[in-house]
């Protein structure tokens, strides 16, 4: 044990008291900010106990957002976006590390570089893809003349078939979102370490891919799994200009655009106190994710480097 | 890679050999491309990982590829908005966008934004993860504290800030116009730049932090006791021994933050400014979602997203270089 210092244990535990205020503090205010009336969240000072309004502002807020479906769209997102993405990483990455195919590097090198085009560069042409999901297949159809001979044989244009618009549905808001391979990299990364002994075994035993995928290497990889499922749900959640973006009606907005519908602007009603117990409850899923998995999160976002 | 090379002769030699003796070369002149990355014991039905794999390059397709490609042919051709036509103009969009001083005013906003945030989020972390790798009492309690940041959304940490800092009703606001500082972001710029780099900071440290934490942690006991012997204090250890040990953690946080500050801070100045006042928050990727999607200058934004493409890419190489040097230093 290396020797400690009492001034220094004292000054430690005061710098990560500061922190910890510096955390909890805004939390407080907007807590306390959501149980006050309008007119006693514009009074000066600003109280510093709760008032008694709470559940009357998560009541008022609730529905005002329409949070029920706000609620209902963002669970269905997150979610989609969570197995989605794991399962589609999953699959792609047990094909690049198990299986000897022609254009193995090729596939390997398109997925790789998806990594380094954030969604937020290129936000105009992937909203123009989503609007028009079917355009290069009809593209395609048309090029190679197959619309032409189909509609002559058969007097059905192709073309009236392959029109896909996924703005507001849950795929425009779900697929441009699993588009990114960082975690099929992360997968990859961790075949890469699981022992060759264990697949030469399984071959031996006459299990084929699929059977020691499903009984060897996803056991193998649960730590993995949950880790990286947690970092998507949070991900996911927190989305914010894709939905702004892809949604333009109430009935799809995500419990995120709620919450900014509510927040005042300059020259209505500040009501603040609407804005911040809506925010409590916004935020109270991803919170409670991080809370109780805790554990599992920190160690799998230090090893995914993400 | 080079521990993947170096399986694949003892591994896969029956099927490599027989195909490189009949008289193709190519197996040797590229030894490292066709195997890289590939278990010694793998499987081989080339339809079956096709299908696995179809899935993956879909949505890439659809979704990556096509909008990426998009995005690049658009930036040098005149769209109106309305229709589709399109007339090709070259390097016109760019040459407008650099000649434009909002452009200029806007990535000059974003550098010394991205610099102060990176400074400060680092600085902070450190200082945190310095005092947990400390104490020994309470240290998970702190640590489950400041990591709360990192569930809450960035348009929610702009939504909370914008309220303390809200100049009619804010708490903060309140102290800070008691003692006399005339604060309003809706329109003193600096105020206004300040409260994106408070809020972007607020929700960040806690990223730094949980690296930071774990690459302490990997430091050798026997290092820090040496140096004990040798008459170092807490302080000297940490910055003889521990930094220089961590550096590539560091290193790699800088990248991230960088990327954080560029691309992740959208919700934060959408909620909080909306690029005012007066574009004094207008950073780089805000501004590309105000120009084409607010204004419909398809030419431009197309061209400022090529810019801000570079950037990421650039951004990424770092990033992987970064992640190279923590696997060799062990940390």
């Amino acid at each position: 044990m290396v020797g400690r210092s009492l001034t220094l244990s004292i000054f430690c535990h005061a710098v990560l008291l500061v922190g910890a205020a510096a955390v909890c503090l805004p939390l407080y205010f907007a807590l306390v900010a959501g149980s006050l009336t309008l007119s006693e969240v514009q009074q000066t000072p600003f109280p510093l106990l709760p008032g008694a309004h709470l559940v009357d502002n998560l009541v008022a807020a609730w529905n005002e957002g329409n949070f029920s479906r706000a609620f209902l769209n963002s669970i269905i997102v997150t979610m989609g976006i969570v197995v989605g993405k794991l399962v589609v990483s999953l699959l792609a990455a047990f094909a690049i590390t198990y299986f000897r195919f022609p254009f193995r590097m090729t596939a390997f090198w398109l997925i790789f570089v998806s990594l380094m085009l954030p969604v937020e560069v290129r936000i105009i042409p992937t909203y123009e893809a989503v609007a028009d999901a079917g355009g290069p297949l009809r593209w395609v159809v048309g090029t190679i003349g197959l619309g032409g001979l189909v509609e002559s044989l058969t007097g059905y244009r192709i073309e009236t078939a392959l029109q896909w618009n996924l703005v507001n549905s849950y795929a425009g808001l779900i697929l441009p979102l699993i588009a990114s391979a960082s975690a099929t990299f992360l997968f990859r990364q961790f075949f890469l370490t699981v022992p060759d002994e264990l697949c030469e075994a399984a071959k031996l035993d006459g299990a084929g891919p699929l059977r020691f995928f499903w009984h060897v290497l996803l056991p193998l990889s649960r730590a993995n799994i949950a880790a990286l499922g947690i970092i998507l749900f949070l991900f996911g959640w927190n989305q914010y200009l894709w939905p702004l973006l892809f949604t333009t009606g109430p009935e799809m907005q995500t419990a995120i655009l709620g919450l900014k519908e509510l927040v005042p602007v300059s020259d209505a009603a500040p009501a603040w106190n609407i804005a911040m117990s809506a925010a409590l409850f916004v935020m109270l899923p991803p919170a409670l994710v991080i809370l109780v998995m805790q554990r599992w999160f920190t160690r799998g976002l230090v090893d995914a480097g993400k | 890679m080079p521990a993947a090379d170096g399986s694949i002769e003892l591994g896969g030699g029956a099927s490599r050999r027989s195909r490189t003796s009949g008289g193709l070369a190519l197996g040797r002149l590229f030894p490292s491309a066709s195997s890289a990355g590939l278990k010694t014991a793998h499987f081989k039905q080339p339809w079956l990982a096709a299908g696995l794999l179809a899935p993956q390059l879909l949505i890439l397709v659809f979704f990556f590829f096509i909008p990426s490609y998009k995005a690049l042919s658009l930036a040098f051709v005149q769209v109106d908005p309305f229709g589709g036509i399109q007339i090709f103009v070259g390097l016109d969009n760019f040459l407008a966008l650099f000649a434009s001083a909002d452009y200029r005013d806007s990535a000059v906003f974003t550098l010394w934004f991205s610099v102060v945030q990176n400074v400060v989020t680092l600085g902070l972390a450190g200082l945190f993860a310095f005092a947990t790798d400390y104490v020994i009492r309470g240290r998970g309690l702190y640590r489950s504290i400041i990591l709360m940041p990192y569930a809450i959304a960035p348009v929610i940490s702009g939504v909370i800030w914008a309220f303390l800092f809200n100049p009619a009703v804010g708490p903060i606001a309140e102290m800070l116009q008691a003692i006399g500082i005339p604060w309003d972001p809706n329109r003193r710029p600096f105020d206004a730049q300040l409260l994106v780099i408070i809020a972007s900071v607020w929700k960040h440290v806690c990223y730094d932090y949980i690296f930071l934490v774990a690459a302490l942690l990997a430091v050798p006991a026997s290092l820090l006791e040496a140096a004990t012997l040798d008459g170092a204090g807490h302080i000297r250890r940490f910055f003889a021994i521990s930094v220089p040990l961590i550096t590539p953690t560091i290193f790699f946080l800088v990248v991230m933050n960088f990327v954080y500050g560029l691309f992740e801070t959208f919700g934060v100045i959408d909620a909080m400014t909306r690029g005012g006042p007066a574009g004094a928050t207008n950073s780089l990727v805000y501004k590309v979602y105000q120009d084409g999607f607010v204004q419909l200058d398809l030419g431009s934004s197309a061209a400022q997203s090529v810019v801000l493409m570079i950037v990421a890419v650039v951004f990424t190489v770092l990033q992987f270089r970064a992640l190279e040097r923590k696997v060799n230093y062990g940390v």
